[in-house]
């Protein structure tokens, strides 16, 4: 959940159960352009059961209100279940890829940050380092960050995925507002 | 049983019960036009694509069931878009079916191809590109399914040739037809909604028995529940008046003691102020339309928000309500009654309404709906008109209309007294809708009269489509009013953009409405003059062989008043200058 200055949260992560078939994706993208929803993230992989993918999206509901967004979204045919992550109840993972600047004088520098972070060198040349980190989105945020000044040539982050957490006491803090859709 | 997927594709709408379809073929459909020699389903062949959606859309809002149109690839879809916009924002069922080029052409630019679901997919319940013919049987199913349960909307199904042509070996399949599990389980993301939640629904009707000036918000969804009886019989429990909106006209009778009448930008006075003066709204199956509420912020700013709705995501989309139910209206709206008479089984009472009331008759004969008679000479009031046709026709006729003065004309001078005799184009305002719509009313409804109110401008969008009704013999009748004008644009013109008339002007003579009715097979008459008004329909209400048309040569200065200016508050609606003048004299003040 990001935080605005005014401490609203203006991010919020959809887990959203969808059919595998084709065009389900172009639904959703076109469902969020034509009300006017701001996607921050989107991520889209297939699931354990090959009739599901699931998209994870990271709304900005500072142009609407997530319950529209939860709502209209539960409208289209082929979407299945949405379940609103709660940071707090939810792993969030996130992969960082970066091409940065590093000759002589700040490769040792570059090497070190990476550690620190634990993250990988993926390859080397002479005046570059492609670095890798996965990680929670703030950390990956962090590193993204911390190397800037360096000189980043190329990134690519993957958007957030997200699992609700396993639960110890059985009492789930999960708040699934997939409903009923007409 | 081996079929090809154009013999299935026919056998499974005739399945879903399917008497009517409106289309027109061409290349890449022409496979499923075969089978419909054989088949008892009658196709009528429109002029233009969207006077075959249209159609489809009338015969649903006449009869309730879906309707049926099938066309081409490429610009027979196109041709088609505008009338699944109008199905979706007017949420008609429909089912719209488009050719498509083979299944190997797609995305090569092929000829007449182009990209039909994607082009309809934010004005579509659903839609579907079918891709083998073994699922013609299953998507056919699913899309009456998904048309007509919950939120009813146009669901469109995309068939390419090869899947349907029997000379190739794509369109092979051994026919099924799938049983209601199968079609559920087919559908893991579709779950209409049906029974509200009784915790809420009677929350409602406790905050209904405290409410001192309730008013009730009827919207279109009462008629697509088929709830007009429940809303009767919820009004006259409580003593509650209604207002219904203009999908809704019909869904109470006007001629009811209760029953205040249209609200919103041309609705009348009494239906404008109870609302914004209102404690409570109950709103039934209605979506706080900017055409009703004016401007938001100042919308019924005393009232607390009872809404029912089918879709749950119209609760809160445009006011937040302080009960939302989610449900059909029908169902909702029989719990309701049951949840007040408990209520009242256990003394509960309400206030003492007495003054609501008395305001209320206040307003009604303070500031009925009225126009200023026309001097001798001058041309016919359109009004005028409306009412002689209203008082001359039996009373469950079916009024169409288009979009435009004539319109807002029809809706407020009409005495709507049953469900399903209004169809317009609500939400999408789309001129050119109400020939077409008229026919396909007529088709549905074969025992009813059925009269099409139009403009001038709206006729020549789509009158051609007359040209199928005097060839399929659907005698349809068609009242143009003739301003001469695009009337409701010259109106905000004259009225906001200071009397500068851009683009507006069409002339009273060019086409000549008689001939170019005769061209097409119709009778058609001209009025000029206030005594040939009653005599012209009478002699259209005797013809039933063809379709009549009758020109009525209307006054162009004429305004539709009240009104509320786009954007405004309701409080700043403007009653006729006539109405504005006495009030003025009286000093009374004409909120
Ligand atoms: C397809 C379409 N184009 C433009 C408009 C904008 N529009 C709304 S009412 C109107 C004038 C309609 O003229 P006419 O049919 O003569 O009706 P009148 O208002 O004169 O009664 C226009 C142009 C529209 N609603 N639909
Ligand atoms: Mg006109």
């Amino acid at each position: 959940m990001d935080v605005t200055p005014g401490g609203a949260v203006r991010h919020h992560t959809l887990s959203v159960l969808v059919e595998n078939r084709p065009g389900v994706l172009a639904r959703v993208a076109n469902l969020f352009s034509r009300r006017g929803y701001n996607i921050f993230s989107l991520a889209v992989a297939p699931t354990e059961d090959e009739r599901l993918s699931r998209l994870t999206i990271v709304v900005d509901v500072e142009s609407s209100p997530l319950e529209q967004i939860v709502k209209q979204l539960d409208k289209l045919v082929n979407v299945v279940q949405i379940t609103e992550l709660d940071p707090r109840d939810s792993v969030e993972r996130e992969l960082l890829l970066a091409t940065v600047q590093a000759d002589p004088d700040t490769r040792g520098q570059v090497l070190e940050l990476t550690q620190i972070f634990e993250g990988r060198i993926l390859a080397v040349s002479h005046e570059l380092l492609t670095v890798s980190l996965e990680g929670h989105p703030t950390k990956v945020d962090d590193f993204e960050q911390l190397l800037r000044p360096f000189g980043i040539v190329e990134l690519q982050r993957t958007g957030r995925v997200a699992l609700a957490r396993l639960d110890r006491d059985g009492d789930s803090r999960l708040r699934s507002v997939s409903g009923r859709a007409s | 049983m081996e079929m090809n997927g154009a013999q299935a594709l026919i056998k499974a709408l005739e399945m879903e019960g399917v008497e009517v379809m409106f289309g027109l073929p061409g290349g890449a459909i022409l496979p499923v036009y075969d089978p419909i020699l054989d088949s008892p389903i009658r196709h009528i062949l429109v002029r233009h694509e969207q006077g075959a959606g249209h159609m489809a859309e009338g015969y649903a809002h006449a009869t309730g069931r879906p309707g049926v149109a099938m066309v081409t690839s490429g610009p027979g879809a196109t041709n088609i878009v505008t009338p699944i916009c109008d199905a979706y924002m007017d949420s008609v069922p429909m089912v719209v079916i488009t050719g498509q080029v083979g299944t190997s052409s797609i995305g090569t630019d092929a000829f007449q191809e182009c990209d039909t679901t994607g082009i309809t997919r934010s004005i579509t319940k659903h839609n579907e590109l079918i891709t083998r013919a073994e699922d013609i049987p299953r998507v056919v199913r699913e899309a009456f399914h998904i048309a007509t349960t919950g939120r009813p909307g146009p669901v469109l199904i995309d068939v390419p040739k090869d899947i349907v042509d029997p000379k190739h070996p794509h369109s092979k399949l051994d026919w099924y037809w799938p049983s209601d599990d199968e079609v559920a389980a087919g559908l893991p993301g579709y779950h209409p909604v049906t029974t509200g939640d009784p915790t809420a629904i009677r929350r409602a009707a406790e905050l209904i028995l405290r409410s001192e000036r309730p008013v009730i918000y009827a919207g279109g969804g009462i008629l697509k529940a088929r709830a007009a009886d429940a809303l009767r019989e919820l009004a006259e429990l409580t003593g509650i008046h209604v207002v219904t909106t203009l999908m809704a006209r019909g869904a109470f009778p006007d001629d009811h003691e209760l029953c205040l009448g249209m609200p919103g930008m041309h609705g009348n006075y009494t239906a404008v102020t109870a609302m914004q003066r209102a404690d409570l709204l109950v709103a039934l199956g209605a979506r706080f339309d900017d055409r009703v509420t004016g401007k938001v912020d100042a919308f019924a700013p005393g009232a607390k928000i009872v809404h029912v709705d089918v879709d749950p995501a119209e609760l809160g989309k445009v006011r937040r309500p302080d009960v939302g139910i989610a449900g059909d209206c029908r169902l909702v709206i029989e719990e309701l009654v049951e949840a007040l008479r408990e209520l009242a089984a256990h003394g509960v009472e309400a206030p003492d309404r007495r003054p609501w009331r008395s305001t209320i008759s206040g307003w009604q004969e303070r500031f009925p709906l009225s126009y200023e008679p026309p001097v001798e000479g001058d041309a016919l009031k359109p009004q005028m008109v409306l009412e002689h046709l209203r008082e001359s026709v039996p009373e469950d006729t079916i009024l169409c209309s288009g979009v435009g003065q004539h319109q807002m004309w029809a809706s407020q001078y009409w005495r709507f007294r049953h469900p399903y005799t209004w169809v317009n184009s609500g939400g999408l305002g789309t001129m050119g809708f109400s020939v077409p719509a008229a026919i396909g009313a007529k088709v549905g409804r074969p025992d009813r009269m059925v009269w099409a109110v139009d403009g001038d401008g709206c006729f020549q969008m789509t009158a051609q489509e007359l040209v199928t009704a005097t060839a399929e013999r659907i005698p349809v009748k068609v009242a143009i009013l003739n301003n001469a004008y695009l009337g409701m644009v010259r109106q905000w013109q004259e009225m906001f953009y200071d009397e500068r008339y851009s683009e507006v002007y069409l002339s009273p003579d060019l086409p000549d409405y008689v001939k170019w009715a005769e061209a097409m097979g119709c009778v058609g008459l001209r009025v000029e003059s206030p005594e040939e008004i009653q005599p012209a329909i009478d002699k259209a209400n005797e013809i039933d062989d063809r379709p009549v048309v009758v020109e009525f040569r209307t006054d162009s200065r004429e305004k539709v008043f009240p009104m509320v200016a786009a954007g405004q508050s309701n409080d700043s609606i403007q009653v006729p200058p006539h109405q504005a003048d006495a009030t003025h004299r009286t000093g009374e003040g004409g909120r």
